[in-house]
């Protein structure tokens, strides 16, 4: 399917899509309409209020906080996640020990910690740094060990007869093979920061696109929710593509670039 | 020639100019019942400047046994002696081309031939300059920056080769490097080796199943019993002068002769071989 043709055919989902809602929530179909506007808004109405976030530049400073939220979870995570898979994988029996915790961490749902983080951190940004950083640090976590754990040992063995010391292994196979594997996850993990900085928004904040949807529930604004929701997927989107380019950057050497998604 | 000539062999060679000896080299692998020895009892000499086949039925422990010359794996029995000394942990005198894919698939072709000369200390414009004089010498000048799942087979073993070599290492360990490759690519690759090889005669052990290779390569053919519990049974020259050329070796007068005689121990080794395993 040629470049062309496959947008088109994105775009005209979203057409059919947006027609379809206003239609059911503008065309009276037997004296009644299909979605009642004052639970599903309509198109125009939703336009509309994006329209006004931009032309009067308030939504600017919500964008700018939730992008500044996302990025420092992002980038403290993947930090974290990076040192302590690296640590856990070279010497496993720190990672013996540690095993059954890392699992119970892993598998608490983060949002339960979000109040607990605002008590400690208040209402400003890093109570939603702490939420994106504890779902970041497990997905870069896991890969990285993975990536060192599973590096090929018939290139080790290259590696050992070429004559590389223990520092110089580190340098050159654990720590590539460990990023190529961070790298791979690199969608999820921008993603997950991004969920951390919204959720934490709309449970107690002040300001970012999670306060905005937060504040428009709280008024019955069903304009306002859906127009968050576009805003936030638009942003997400926009994120996305960055990281492929990133992604296709630092990902030369791979056969295909895979987007595992873990 | 059988097995009296390999008591006869391994004395022969003078310890000094010994690059490589297997003495009595036993390894065993710990497996769920106890230990397995998939070579017991092996000994071999290579002596300095010669190039040694070893050909065995699969499974027999040919590169097992490479991996105690390489210093990869310490044998529960017996010793490895490197140009007099005995081995202990890595043979720094020694580089191995592997048979599967051991390039650094993050690495362009140039830095994973230079990577040799780097941790070594040298410094990383020399070292690459040094890299690309063996791209070039490998026939791969114009691919110094491709990577490599860019590269062929063929060409992969080629960049195997020059990382391996530009150590300059005095002794050669080889596991069936050309096994994944097709036949032509095989004859071409030979050939390479036997040119690069000529150039400063290293010790080379070259494991392989091909029996018609090991004889166009070799100074020596030895031959390994099917496993387990493996070891040396044969042991031949091959009389056949140099300079060769692989695709035309096999129509010199005695390269029938010697296949012959050495096929008839080791289809022996090969059928055994398939009864133990069950195939």
């Amino acid at each position: 399917m040629s470049r062309i043709t496959l947008l088109t055919l994105q775009v005209l989902v979203a057409v059919v899509a947006i027609a379809i809602w206003h239609f059911a929530t503008t065309v009276p179909v037997f004296g009644r309409l299909l979605l009642p506007p004052f639970f599903f808004s309509n198109p125009f109405d939703v336009a509309e209020r994006i329209y006004k976030w931009f032309y009067t530049g308030s939504v600017w400073r919500h964008l700018w906080i939730t992008l500044a939220e996302s990025t420092l979870a992002f980038v403290i995570g993947s930090l974290g996640g990076a040192l302590v898979g690296f640590w856990f994988a070279r010497r496993p029996i720190v990672a013996a020990v540690f095993d059954p915790y890392v699992k119970m961490m892993n598998a608490l749902p983060r949002v339960v910690l979000a109040p607990i983080f605002a008590l400690w951190l208040g209402l400003g940004i890093w109570s939603k740094v702490a939420l994106g950083f504890t779902l970041v640090f497990f997905v870069v976590f896991f890969n990285v060990y993975q990536g060192v754990k599973e590096v090929s040992p018939t290139i080790l063995a290259n590696a050992r007869m070429l004559g590389m010391n223990e520092r110089q292994l580190m340098r050159n196979v654990y720590w590539p093979s460990a990023l190529s594997w961070m790298f791979s996850s690199l969608h999820t993990s921008v993603g997950f920061a991004v969920v951390g900085a919204v959720v934490g928004e709309y449970l107690g904040s002040a300001a970012g696109l999670g306060y905005l949807i937060q504040q428009a529930e709280g008024v019955f604004d069903v304009a306002g929710v859906f127009a968050g929701m576009f805003v936030l997927s638009a942003f997400v989107i926009v994120i996305d593509v960055l990281v492929s380019m990133v992604e296709r950057r630092l990902l030369v050497w791979r056969p295909t670039v895979g987007e595992a998604r873990a | 020639m059988g097995e009296a000539a390999v008591a006869e062999k391994s004395g022969s060679i003078n310890p000094a100019s010994r690059a490589v000896g297997l003495n009595g080299v036993t390894i065993a692998f710990t497996v769920a019942n106890g230990t397995y020895n998939a070579v017991e009892q092996a000994s071999l000499s290579v002596a300095d400047g010669e190039f040694v086949s070893i050909v065995g039925p699969t499974g027999c422990g040919k590169s097992t046994l490479l991996n105690a010359a390489a210093g990869l794996i310490a044998p529960a029995a017996g010793s490895v002696d490197v140009f007099g000394r005995t081995l202990t942990g890595l043979n720094h005198d020694a580089g191995y081309l592997f048979q599967s894919d051991a390039l650094f698939p993050w690495k362009t072709a140039i830095d994973n031939v230079a990577i040799g000369l780097e941790i070594a200390g040298v410094d990383t414009a020399e070292a690459k300059r040094r890299a690309q004089e063996w791209l070039t010498r490998v026939g791969l000048g114009n691919f110094a920056n491709r990577y490599p799942h860019m590269l062929s087979g063929g060409q992969r073993k080629r960049v195997g080769l020059a990382q391996v070599l530009i150590r300059d290492p005095k002794i050669l360990l080889m596991d069936e490097p050309f096994g994944p490759l097709d036949a032509q690519t095989r004859q071409i690759m030979g050939n390479l080796l036997l040119d690069l090889w000529s150039a400063d005669k290293k010790a080379v052990l070259f494991v392989t199943h091909d029996l018609e290779e090991a004889i166009a390569l070799s100074d020596r053919v030895v031959i390994m019993s099917a496993g387990p519990a493996s070891h040396i049974i044969g042991d031949w020259k091959v009389p056949i002068a140099r300079p060769r050329d692989i695709s035309e070796v096999k129509l010199e007068k005695g390269f029938h002769e010697l296949h012959r005689e050495i096929w008839n121990m080791l289809k022996a080794e090969v059928l055994k071989g398939y009864a133990q395993s069950g195939a």
